[in-house]
């Protein structure tokens, strides 16, 4: 039997081997599998041949004919006879650019993707769920499929996108899913709404209640009135003060005895980035050399591959519409048809509470609130976990909303206090498919404000124009009812008198049309002025872009589609502009070395535009983070008090810096002497210029800000080689141009009103979802210059045009 | 052509037909029973189930890779890291699957040597 040794021996290996190739271990892949010519990644090539300039498909469900032309970014046209049609064509035309990422995202929004790679993903997962975002895209799907049309919609874009699924076999997987091992599963309307969901969380889910409460506690009130006043600077507000109002305001609900939380050592670094913004404005026809008006967009989003938006030309009876949407949801969220063009920033107000709970005993069954004790409702998450049995949690729900963390642990993201409860507008339903719906449908002033109706959060400020000469602009969402100052901090759960006690109506959002200015703007700065009735929220994004954009505008006669175009390039600084005089004055009479010369001599020269090869930038941001730093960080920093807090805003530190030397925060309470402010901008500069010497050399080209700032486009799942690094262009996060390290402007739009419609836009990707493909970054070159791409915006589906590259038909 | 290089042919055209249809582990069996039926020693079949897989895997990576996924295979190449080759990417594919190949080869063979008297000579069968 010996003689069976070898044989038995040799098979065991070649067995194990074809094991270990055809099995993914961990993170590595099952390396045969992907590697294979046959089903492997060799598969997912394009060619030519893949992409067809004429073709029928022939697709189960379709009413009628569809007929598709294509670009030559790749851009569908989509013409169908009915919406069913055309949101079928919509969903499968996505998915058969973009299937990874819009599925790969929904499972991101739902907490799913433990199912994909292991228990790494669990506290992410559990997080997603506890937070309650699928709970509010159910109840988002319920008012959704309600509704007549957007249940059509909905379920005409599930349709297509199944469409496409079903037809793949598992080599026709898109790339990623053969990294990662697993595959498609059908899609439903659940997962659009999980989409707009996780837009909201990414654009309202930040919340400085827990730090604010910590900073009362330990300074009190005077400190926080002084350092953290509400709405730092509104001289620039989006609805300016004086706007009219049409309407009689409702009573606000009377401020309760104050509150003090309870103080949390807790830890409140997974939340929402701070820098997210965008920028949008449109200007009149009496600033304009057409006489009708321009509009032009800019949301700031993580610069992802793929990218985050997909172009498309929606046309049925009844709308012609173009634009970007977001993968996996239907319509059209930022665009124009041939009568009107809209656009979307975020809104700062403050949409998410958190309520501090006193539960009746261990067991967590009943909190105490107006009165009496109420009953927690329990819910059961089962979370599936690759490679591990199901993990069940329960979560404990209130009337406020989900209590993130009932127990004490290490909470996944740092903003959220333990045993509070969280109100957040996404968890109520809304309908905001029927609000892009109504928009990409729109002809007039009358059908932008309808539409607006039904949209909940995230909230957006949405500037329109038409080509009847009209302007406008309205912060829009769902806006609780708040008493002053309400949700600065953490809110008592058991007194009702805390609770939100309704809505702004509406149509009293802030809004403004056609102001005698001749244009609107906004880049997320305070949303209206002084004498608006309501309060909306005490902090917001430095005005800086927003007073820039306007100061270009107030000086903009003749404009033409391209004054918008460089107005959107504007890499500025006004922060710089108005700190840099001061804080090289500072410097006076300071013992410099040569280098340091050499670095104050190349700071007096500037003329504070972030550009990419500029040398100032570079030097100035890391000496005036550092100098912020060391002003605030023996206070207000999480080592040096041990508590979660944060730095007071832009605005008010300038204030510091500008005008009060002497006071009392410029000391570093940790050391014995008494620093001025001379000493610490001299410390911060030398830092700056030794860092920057330390990391590049002597001061010279490699200086660059471009290299200081290193804007980077990564691929979706961070995989190394997918994306594109260090990207040459100006911008800062400050500047209009707010093309930071990782985020920036993820569309820009241009839009020209007229007889005749024109358009420009431009997103720093492609198309095509496949990195395999020419179209996957094709235009990262175009945006990177600042240049836009004329659209073809076609009128009927015969229309030639030089542009067209491909015309299929789906039957 | 000698019994080697009809041994590789073999495999190459079995394999890759199997791997249209099947998985790509199906090369196992296909190498196993090739190799047992052609009977050959150890070594050379090692290498005959190495060439033959490897060429199964080599000309179509070589000709995707020049057809389309150029561009991706480069990506993945970069990730693995391979130092962004394409073409080593498509080397080391075809040598990994090679390698299971030939070593499911080298079982049959000595599975064959195992089965038969030493003193016959293996090529004098055929079954």
């Amino acid at each position: 039997m010996l003689r069976f040794l070898g044989p038995g021996l040799a098979l065991l290996v070649t067995l194990t081997l074809t094991w270990v190739l055809n099995t993914k271990h961990g993170d590595v892949p099952p390396v045969a599998r992907l590697l294979s010519p046959y089903q492997g990644f060799w598969q997912n090539g394009e060619t030519a041949d893949d992409f067809p300039a004429q073709q029928t498909l022939t697709l189960p469900g379709l009413h009628q004919p569809v007929r598709v032309r294509f670009d030559d970014r790749r851009v569908p046209h989509i013409f169908a006879q009915n919406d069913h049609d055309l949101y079928y064509a919509q969903g499968y035309l996505t998915a058969r650019d973009r299937l990874w990422q819009m599925e790969f995202m929904t499972r991101v929004a739902a907490g799913r993707i433990s199912e994909v790679v292991g228990p790494k993903a669990l506290e992410y997962d559990r997080f997603q769920r506890r937070m309650g975002l699928p709970y509010g895209a159910e109840n988002s799907l319920h008012s959704m499929l309600r509704n007549d049309t957007t249940r059509v919609v909905l379920e005409s874009y599930s349709e297509g996108v199944n469409a496409y699924i079903t037809r793949l076999a598992p080599q026709d997987y898109p790339f990623e899913y053969k990294l990662l091992d697993y595959a498609p599963e059908p899609w439903q309307p659940l997962k659009c709404a999980l989409l707009l969901k996780l837009m909201a969380w990414d654009l309202s889910g930040r919340s400085d209640d827990l730090r604010m409460s910590n900073i009362l506690r330990k300074y009190g009130p005077q400190v926080v009135q002084d350092l953290f006043p509400d709405y730092p600077n509104r001289e620039d507000a989006i609805v300016p003060t004086g706007t009219p109002l049409e309407y009689k305001p409702l009573p606000t609900p009377a401020t309760p005895p104050s509150f003090t939380a309870a103080l949390t050592g807790r830890l409140p670094q997974q939340e929402p980035d701070p820098e997210l913004g965008s920028n949008n404005f449109a200007v009149a026809g009496s600033r304009s050399a057409s006489g009708l008006p321009l509009l032009a967009n800019d949301p700031h989003l993580q610069l992802n591959l793929p990218s985050i938006w997909y172009q498309v030309q929606l046309h049925a009876p009844g709308q012609n519409v173009y634009g970007v949407t977001i993968p996996g949801a239907p319509a059209v969220i930022i665009g124009f048809n041939p009568d009107v063009a809209w656009g979307v920033t975020n809104v700062g107000g403050d949409v998410l509470d958190w309520y501090q709970l006193k539960f009746r005993d261990a067991s967590r069954r009943q909190y105490w609130h107006d009165g009496k004790w109420k009953p927690v409702r329990r819910v059961v998450e089962r979370i599936v976990v690759r490679g591990q049995p199901d993990r069940l949690d329960t979560v404990l729900y209130t009337h406020h909303g989900p209590v993130v963390y009932d127990q004490n642990e290490p909470v996944f993201n740092k903003q959220t206090p333990i045993q509070h409860a969280m109100r957040w507008t996404a968890h109520d339903g809304a309908n905001e498919v029927q609000a892009f719906y109504g928009l990409n449908h729109a002809r007039s002033y009358q059908d932008y404000r309808r539409a607006l109706r039904t949209y909940g959060s995230p909230a957006q400020n949405f500037i329109f124009a038409d080509n009847r000469n009209e302007i406008a602009i309205q912060p829009n969402g769902h806006f609780p009812l708040k008493w002053p100052d309400q949700g600065k901090f953490i809110l008592d759960g058991t007194d009702a008198r805390y609770d939100w006690q309704g809505w702004i109506p509406m149509e009293q959002n802030p809004h403004v049309k056609d102001p005698a200015r001749g244009f609107v703007s906004s880049a997320n700065q305070p949303s209206a002025g002084l004498d608006y009735p309501y309060y909306l929220g005490w902090d917001y994004a430095p005005s800086d872009r927003g007073h820039r954009i306007n100061e270009r505008l107030a000086r903009m006669r003749g404009a033409t589609p391209d004054s918008l175009r460089l107005l959107q390039n504007d890499n500025l600084g006004i922060t710089a502009r108005q700190l840099l005089p001061r804080l090289l004055s500072l410097l006076a009479g300071a013992q410099l070395s040569p280098a340091q010369q050499r670095a104050y001599a190349e700071l007096r020269g500037w003329n504070y535009h972030y550009q990419a090869q500029a040398i100032s930038p570079s030097i100035f941001e890391l000496w005036y983070t550092k100098l912020v730093e060391r002003v605030w960080d023996d206070e207000f920093g999480s080592e040096a008090t041990g508590l979660e807090m944060r730095y007071p805003s832009r605005a008010r530190t300038q204030e510091l810096l500008l005008r009060q030397d002497t006071s009392r925060w410029i000391d570093d309470h940790r050391t014995p002497i008494r620093e001025t402010l001379p000493q610490l901008a001299l410390e911060s500069f030398r830092f700056a210029t030794d860092s920057l010497t330390r990391k590049f050399g002597p001061l010279g080209p490699k200086w660059g800000w471009t290299n200081q700032k290193s804007t980077d486009i990564n691929h979706l799942a961070n995989l190394t080689g997918f994306g594109r690094q260090d990207i040459a262009c100006g911008g800062s996060p400050v500047s209009v141009n707010a093309t930071g390290p990782r985020n920036g402007p993820s569309w820009r739009m241009v839009v020209a009103l007229g007889p005749q419609v024109k358009a420009y836009g431009i997103f720093p990707g492609g198309q095509s979802g496949n990195p395999a493909s020419a179209y996957y970054d094709d235009m990262i070159e175009t945006w990177r210059v600042g240049q836009l791409d004329e659209l073809v915006f076609l009128r009927a589906a015969d229309e030639n045009h030089p542009r067209l590259r491909a015309a299929w038909r789906l039957e | 052509m000698s019994r080697f290089w009809f041994l590789v042919l073999m495999i190459f055209v079995l394999s890759s037909l199997a791997q249209l249809l099947l998985p790509w582990w199906s090369v196992v069996p296909v190498c196993l029973l090739l190799a047992a039926w052609r009977g050959i020693s150890g070594g050379r079949a090692f290498l005959a189930g190495l060439l033959g897989v490897g060429l199964s895997w080599w000309l179509p990576a070589a000709w995707l890779n020049t057809h389309g996924a150029g561009l991706l295979a480069t990506k993945v190449a970069t990730l693995l890291p391979l130092g962004g080759s394409g073409w080593a990417l498509a080397a080391v594919s075809g040598l990994l699957a090679g390698l299971v190949g030939g070593l499911a080869a080298l079982s049959g063979a000595w599975a064959r040597q195992a089965g038969a008297p030493s003193s016959e000579k293996p090529t004098a069968i055929h079954s």
